[in-house]
């Protein structure tokens, strides 16, 4: 059975969308099986970042409404063969959602696939608790500024208390993705520190994405940072914590922490 | 060192029983709703979806009066569930209903029930006879943001931080083995003697038998320090725990 990982974070903007693609393509690097659900439903977005936008026919409402089947929903990558697409509706009310369509669908996709990577819309409302309902495992995709660390603690109160794992008294494995990390805002200290989120959120850290320009290239390509450019900061940051999503332990470096060192070696003011 | 953490004239706001929270407007009503609108703007939906008794015992204002200050109220959303210690004079139709202690006053059969019960779920409800044996209620992990304890019957520990927006509400004293960055309110069901203790102070609001104090109002020497806040009289202290 595969694993079900929710993307999530309670604001928006945050980069659920951009880690959802770039982990998912970073998994299906290493022969696994992944597909990605987009659960943002009325402004689907994982199918431009993932570059399938001409391709969808038909989403995850039909399949819950019965109108498709999944086989005719998935879409498969055109460079990654056991990637998968399950796009949402761009145009259908999210009140088609259902608790026991959403159920139907995680537990078909949990047998034919290694990973399901949920991609879960901002806010706390009905679409964010569909996508994390039936989560083995949550990525709380988090900014180092305090509105989104607020969030992202209501969203871990959320995911102990309204998934099918807390609901059976089990605990839900939950991972902090730091995205959007700026070297030098965060040398300037204009940004949350590492160990400040950590220590307000104080769940095991799974990576540290830096702010980049790679980034949005790769999404104007429609295409994962992990695909478009693997040997960028980003990608390789992603690669990581993919890495140890997969159970590896690896050791954590904060992005730009070596050339601090090095300009206080040389006696140099950051710029 | 010990810092008195409150002025004279704080604005009183107490959980009763079953955790309405009490106003006692003061003359002149205009000064005091100046300092509730103050207490508001620090404490952002703080009023919100929270039943609300009004306390006019003692208060000099006639029907009018009482009218006014209704409709002050809920143009600040406040919505009052209900009056307390009002003449029956100046009450009168299309105004919430009288209360005693939180309770209807006409109908004895309801003041043995909660009015309203705003507890944590994983509680049971204790008999109110219960609640002379003081209890404990131990949360193992952090308290999140928008995550309320409630707990009338007595102490609450929480071996963890409580969030910026977490709220823990005791009928006894408040003990936090972490971070205090939300709400903590001790003696909330009136008990002075009840105090809050936490590793790291950074609190939105602490509140001992319904004195409270907001972040601000703290002396900045505490932040981030391990602290207790006990009440001596009206003023809410506070001092560093070694
Ligand atoms: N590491 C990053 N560096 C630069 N831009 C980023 C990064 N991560 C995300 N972005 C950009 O931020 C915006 C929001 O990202 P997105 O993944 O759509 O967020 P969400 O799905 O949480 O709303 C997008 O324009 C995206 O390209
Ligand atoms: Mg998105």
């Amino acid at each position: 059975m595969g694993k079900v990982i929710v993307v999530t974070s309670g604001k928006g903007g945050v980069g659920k969308t951009t880690s959802t693609a770039a982990l998912g393509a970073a998994l299906a690097q290493r022969n696994e099986r992944v597909v990605v659900v987009d659960f943002d439903v009325g402004l689907r977005n994982l199918d431009l970042v993932m570059g399938a936008e001409r391709r969808v026919v038909y989403d995850l409402i039909n399949v819950i409404q019965g109108e498709a089947k999944l086989s005719q929903a998935l879409i498969r990558d055109k460079r990654l063969e056991t990637l998968f697409l399950l796009p949402a509706s761009q145009t259908r009310d999210k009140n088609n959602l259902t608790a026991e369509g959403v159920e139907r669908v995680i537990t078909e996709l949990k047998r034919v696939f290694d990973w399901v990577i949920c991609d879960s819309p901002a806010g706390i409302e009905s679409g964010a608790t569909h996508a994390m309902r039936h989560a083995d495992v949550a990525v709380v995709v988090t900014n180092p500024e305090v509105s989104s660390v607020r969030d992202s603690d209501r969203i871990i109160g959320l995911l102990d208390a309204k998934t099918v794992k807390a609901e059976r008294g089990e605990r839900m494995e939950k991972h902090l993705l730091l995205t959007r990390y700026d070297a030098s805002r965060a040398e300037r200290g204009d940004m949350l520190k590492v160990d400040d989120v950590l220590e307000i959120l104080s769940i095991p850290l799974l990576g540290i994405i830096p702010e980049s320009m790679d980034v949005l290239r790769a999404s104007n390509l429609g295409s994962p940072v992990t695909l478009a450019d693997a040997r960028s900061a980003p990608a390789m940051a992603y690669f990581d914590a993919a890495r140890r999503l997969a159970g590896e332990a690896l050791p954590i470096t904060i992005p730009g922490e070596k050339r601090g060192i090095f300009d206080k070696i040389f006696g140099r003011k950051a710029a | 060192m010990t810092k008195v953490l409150t002025d004279a004239r704080s604005i009183r706001i107490k959980g009763r029983s079953f955790l309405a929270v009490v106003l006692s407007p003061d003359l002149p009503v205009d000064e005091w709703l100046t300092r509730l609108d103050d207490l508001a703007s620090r404490s952002a939906g703080f009023f919100l979806g929270r039943p609300v008794v009004l306390d006019v015992t003692d208060l000099e204002i006639n029907r009018t009066q009482l009218m006014e200050l209704i409709g002050e109220l809920s143009n600040r959303n406040v919505s009052i569930m209900g009056i307390e210690g009002a003449r029956p004079s100046i009450l009168g139709p299309g105004m919430p209903p009288a209360l005693k202690g939180g309770r209807p006053v006409s109908d004895e059969a309801v003041a043995k029930e909660p009015i309203i019960e705003l507890r944590n779920s994983d509680v049971k409800p204790a008999a109110p006879e219960a609640r002379a044996v003081l209890q404990s209620l131990v949360i193992r992990e952090p308290v999140r943001s928008g995550q309320s304890v409630i707990f009338p019957e007595g102490d609450v520990t929480v071996i963890g931080s409580v969030a910026s927006g977490a709220e823990i509400i005791a009928g006894g004293s408040v003990h936090i083995y972490g971070a205090l960055r939300g709400r903590a309110m001790a003696g909330s069901i009136g008990n002075t003697a009840a105090r809050i203790f936490c590793r790291k102070l950074e609190a939105e609001l602490v509140a001992i038998d319904g004195i409270y104090k907001m972040a601000e109002d703290m002396a900045p020497g505490l932040r981030g320090q391990p602290v207790q806040c006990w009440l001596e009289g009206e003023a809410i202290m506070a001092e560093t725990l070694i």
